[in-house]
This record gives C-alpha cells, structure tokens and sequence, in this order.
C-alpha cells in the first residue's frame, strides 16, 4: 500500500499570461514505512507536490493515488485524506490559535469527528511523542520558545494520527541542537511508530543522515530518485542545479583525487572516519 | 481564489500615461470626475468618451483589464439605470404593467450609466498605470500645503503605502494560514453562518499574529535605518514636471473648457 503521483502536473495562472509551470509530469510511488527525502532549490516545486498529496490542490494534469484510489474522484472525502496523510507545513508554528497547548493540539482529532475522550487521548500521545510534558499543556503556544512551539505544531498534525506525514522544512529557523532533537524525533516516528515520512528540505546533510531514500526536483521536475549514495555521486549535476551535497562528498572526492582509495558513496562524517581509520590501521599494518 | 481580486492593480508596461507625474495624473482623475458631473448632454458625453478614449489608447493596458474593474459595480450600475429608467416622469413611451418608461427616464438611465461606467475606468486607469508608491508619493506632495496645518501628511502617507504594501502579503499569508488548518481537518464551507463565523477563528488569530510581528519587524528595520518622521527626509527621486507634464495640462484644460462651452453654449 502507498501513495502515488502519475504523471502529475500542475500549471500556475493557466490560460493567462502569467502561467507559470510548477510541476511537470512527475511520477512517483512512496510505499507504506518509507522513509523519504525531497530535495529541491527554492521554488522547485516541492512545496506546490506536497499540497497534491493531501489534496490541498487540484492538479492541472495527472493524478494521486491513495492505498490504490483517486483521491480526485467524486465522492473520495479529502477531509478523512488529511487525517491520514498528515502535512506540516513551513513554519507550522505560525497557524497555532489555541488559548493553550493542550486545546490547540486537540483542533485536529475533534475536525475528524472524534469524541472528547479519544481527541484527549491523542493529544497526550501526540505531545508525549514529541517530548512535551503535561507541564506544558495549560501554557499559552504564544509563550513558549521557537523549538517548542513547532513541536506544538507537529503534535498538532500528530494527534490525527495519520498513517503519513510529511513536513515542508520542519528544521527552518532552529538552532542545531533544536534541528536534531526535531529530526531525531521524526526518525523514532518512523522507526518505532511504522510512520511514512516524506521530508521536505534543502539541506543536503540533515536530509543524508536519515533517510531511506532521496528524490530531487529541479524546475516541476524530478531529476533523481535514489538512495542517498546514488542520488550525491552525481554531485556535480546537483551542483549545477543550485544543490550541493554534503560536504564530506567533497573531501571524499578530493581523497580520491589525491590517490587515497576511498568509496565515493560515502555519505556522512562517521562512514568517512570509519573508512580513513581503517585505511590508517591497514597501513600501519602494512609497514 | 483570492489571488483574482484586481481593484487597484498596477499594470506594467511602458507607456506615456504611464510616465506622467502621478500627480499631473491624480489631478487629471479630479478634473476628469467633476467634468462628468458637469456633463448634461450629449455633446458633453461624446467629449468624455473621446477623452477617456484617447488616455486608455496612450495607456497600452489592455481594454480586458479596464473592463474587469467594472465588474465590482455592475450590480450598483443596474440598480441605478433600472430606477431612473423606470421611476423618472415624462411622456410616457412603453407601460409594463405599472412600470412605465418615459423620455426622461430613457434619457437620465442612458447618462447615468454612462457617468457611472466612466467614473470608474477613469479612476482605475489611474491605479493601472501609476504604482502605489508614486501614487502615495504624489499625493504627499501635492498635499504638502496642509503640513502647515499641522496636518502629518508625510506620517499618513507612509502610512497608506505601508498598508498598500502589506495587501498582497497578507493575502498570501491568509492563503497558507487557510491550506495550514485544512490539513488539521478544518472545515470553511458548511455549517450555518454562526458555525460558519466560528472556524473563521483558527485563519483570524495567527493572521493577527502575524500582522502584529510583520509590524514590529518593519519597525524595528526602519528605526535601524534611523528613519524619524518626514521633517528633513529627501527624495532619491523627488518629483518633478516634465514637458510631457504641462502638455498633459494644456490637454486636461483643453478638454475642460470643451466641456463646460458644449454645455453652456449647445
């Protein structure tokens, strides 16, 4: 079971004279626990893809399928969609409106239609998840620090408990160690919880330390599609597409120009050190 | 949706309207609007339609465009025509059931509309082809006088640009803020008018947020560019007429006198 885009296009101000083509033709499938990065410079169209998927915008060509079904055609409830396809977008925390934390986290299950027991009961899963504590629950989202309220907001999203969620730049604006808790929580979310995550970012080393799998936009199109590892041996196409993979890519690279055999899939700080030490060791070993 | 909304639209291009000083413009628009008021026959009509005829040619914006702006006032326009073509006395020249339509009320309809319709294009060419900012600019100028009254004019009119501003980005931001709660499930088209005005709560509260800190913010900007208030400020381009300026002039008087001569003399 999955999510899937087909053929997908979507057209800005079509039939004037400012049309504007944001995607083009892009297909892809996220199956179920997957666990995805979407990469692309601004304006790319990763924002316009993602409101596809929960039907937020009705594409101009293609379609979405959800567990198999068009989430286009008649009589499909997008609203029941939303609560299964959960998206958190950029800067979520400036849509919190609630009096206090616990209320706000609660607008989601209660628009599902859910009872005042169960709508408590996945807002206190929800913020737990996110590592709030009751402390928080009757203090105004208006007064809490930048970090605490995007968890505010992602919990809000999580209390509908969807069976994807996807997040626009859920690191944008936080300190590093707010990023990492951010990510870090995202990545149990999906280990532990069974969640498909679809990550939306254009930071190539957040993005490389986590997920599965790696699709890159460029112009309303996807241009690659792959492990991490595969999608950044292209560096230099990447490079030309205003992206840059991580930088130990490059001193990797360089290594290997330099004669140091090295893998040129190496992705993160930690593989490059395992493999220099291990080189270092064989070496030593040799003379 | 909201992004269809044109009152007040600038329209690109170059054009000799376009580089007329905005204040030979707002001028312009002031005179044009008493002219029509003026206007009682058709003479008078034919001169305002050559007028505006010839301004919306030199303009280059599109007659698409101008026509939409009359969109807003068509139910305005047929209230109106329909009142003054039914409800004016006269020789009686058809009877609907007891409705009648007469001379004078043919007459009266037919100018009205006409008066209406003109009102508004003439005072969207103005929008269309002069930015906010200028137009901002040239009524600070040209309302320079009341400063001695102690009247903040510069104040106001940094004022009505900021908020002239500030338009498309709260609509933008209103548009996100909307998408935003409808992935948390939230619901703006059914319910009666009371539940209705409700779930407008979740778009309003982060959309006052927003304007609150969009406000700081600038303020803060501004002060750290040291701006205090209008006394002593100059102008990187500070106003003033062209040749092109005072031929528009000799035209606008021109065209006055035609007016005001066909009707007092025909």
């Amino acid at each position: 079971m999955s999510i899937q885009a087909i053929d997908l296009s979507y057209t800005y101000g079509q039939g004037t004279a400012f049309e504007q083509h944001a995607l083009r033709h892009v297909n892809f499938e996220i199956k179920d626990g997957e666990f995805v990065g979407l990469i692309g410079h601004t304006g790319s169209g990763k924002s316009t893809l993602i409101q596809h998927l929960n039907g937020l915008i009705r594409p101009t060509g293609g379609d979405i399928l959800y567990q198999g079904k068009s989430i286009y055609s008649d009589g499909y409830s997008l609203r029941e969609l939303r609560g299964k396809v959960g998206l958190v977008f950029q800067y979520p925390e400036h849509q919190l409106f609630e009096v206090d934390v616990f209320s706000d986290v609660c607008f989601g299950p209660r628009n599902l239609g859910c009872s005042k027991e169960e709508t408590e009961k996945r807002a206190r899963h929800a913020l737990k998840l996110v590592g709030l504590d009751e402390s928080f629950y009757s203090q105004s989202p208006f007064e809490l620090s930048g970090g605490q309220k995007r968890r505010v907001a992602i919990a809000g999203v999580l209390a509908m408990r969807p069976e994807m969620m996807i997040l626009d730049e859920p690191t944008a604006g936080l300190d590093p160690r707010g990023r990492d808790e951010i990510l870090d929580q995202i990545e149990r979310l999906n280990r532990q919880h069974g969640l498909t995550i679809l990550l939306v970012s254009h930071s190539m080393e957040d993005v490389a330390r986590y997920v599965d799998r790696l699709m890159v936009m460029n112009r309303g199109e996807k241009v690659f599609d792959g492990t991490p590892r595969e999608v950044f041996r292209h560096y230099r196409e990447l490079e030309a597409i205003g992206l840059a993979a991580p930088q130990i890519t490059y001193v990797v690279n360089e290594l290997r120009d330099q004669g140091i055999p090295l893998d040129e899939t190496i992705t993160t700080v930690e593989e490059a050190r395992d493999a220099i030490l291990g080189l270092l060791e064989k070496r030593g070993k040799l003379k | 949706m909201i992004r269809d909304i044109t009152i007040g639209q600038y329209y690109p291009v170059e054009s000799p309207v376009h580089r007329l000083d905005p204040r030979t413009k707002l001028f312009g628009t002031l005179v044009y609007i008493i002219s029509l008021f003026f206007a009682d026959n058709i003479g008078c009509y034919a001169a305002a339609t050559l007028f505006l005829g010839a301004v919306v040619h030199l303009s280059r914006v599109p007659l698409r465009f101008i026509v939409r702006g009359l969109k807003a006032i068509v139910f305005l326009l047929l209230l109106s025509v329909s009142f003054n073509l039914f409800l004016t006395d006269g020789r009686t020249l058809v009877r609907l059931g007891f409705l009648k339509i007469t001379d004078n009320g043919l007459r009266l309809a037919f100018f009205m509309g006409l008066r209406l319709m003109y009102l508004v294009i003439g005072s969207s060419i103005m929008t269309l082809t002069t930015t906010p900012n200028q137009l901002t600019d040239g009524l600070e100028k040209s309302l320079g006088f009341l400063n001695r009254l102690r009247v903040p004019v510069h104040e106001i009119s940094m004022m009505m640009s900021i908020a002239l501003r500030f338009i498309p980005i709260l609509v933008e931001e209103t548009d996100k803020i909307m998408k935003a709660q409808m992935a948390r499930g939230a619901d703006f088209e059914s319910g009666n008018l009371i539940q209705r005005a409700k779930n407008m709560i979740p778009i309003l509260v982060p959309l006052f947020v927003s304007a609150f800190r969009r406000a700081t913010d600038l303020a803060m900007a501004m002060e750290a560019r040291c701006y205090r208030g209008g006394s002593g400020r100059t102008k990187m381009k500070p106003l003033h007429y062209e040749k092109r300026d005072h031929m528009a002039y000799a035209v606008l008087a021109a065209y006055l006198i035609a007016v005001i001569a066909i009707r007092f003399f025909f």
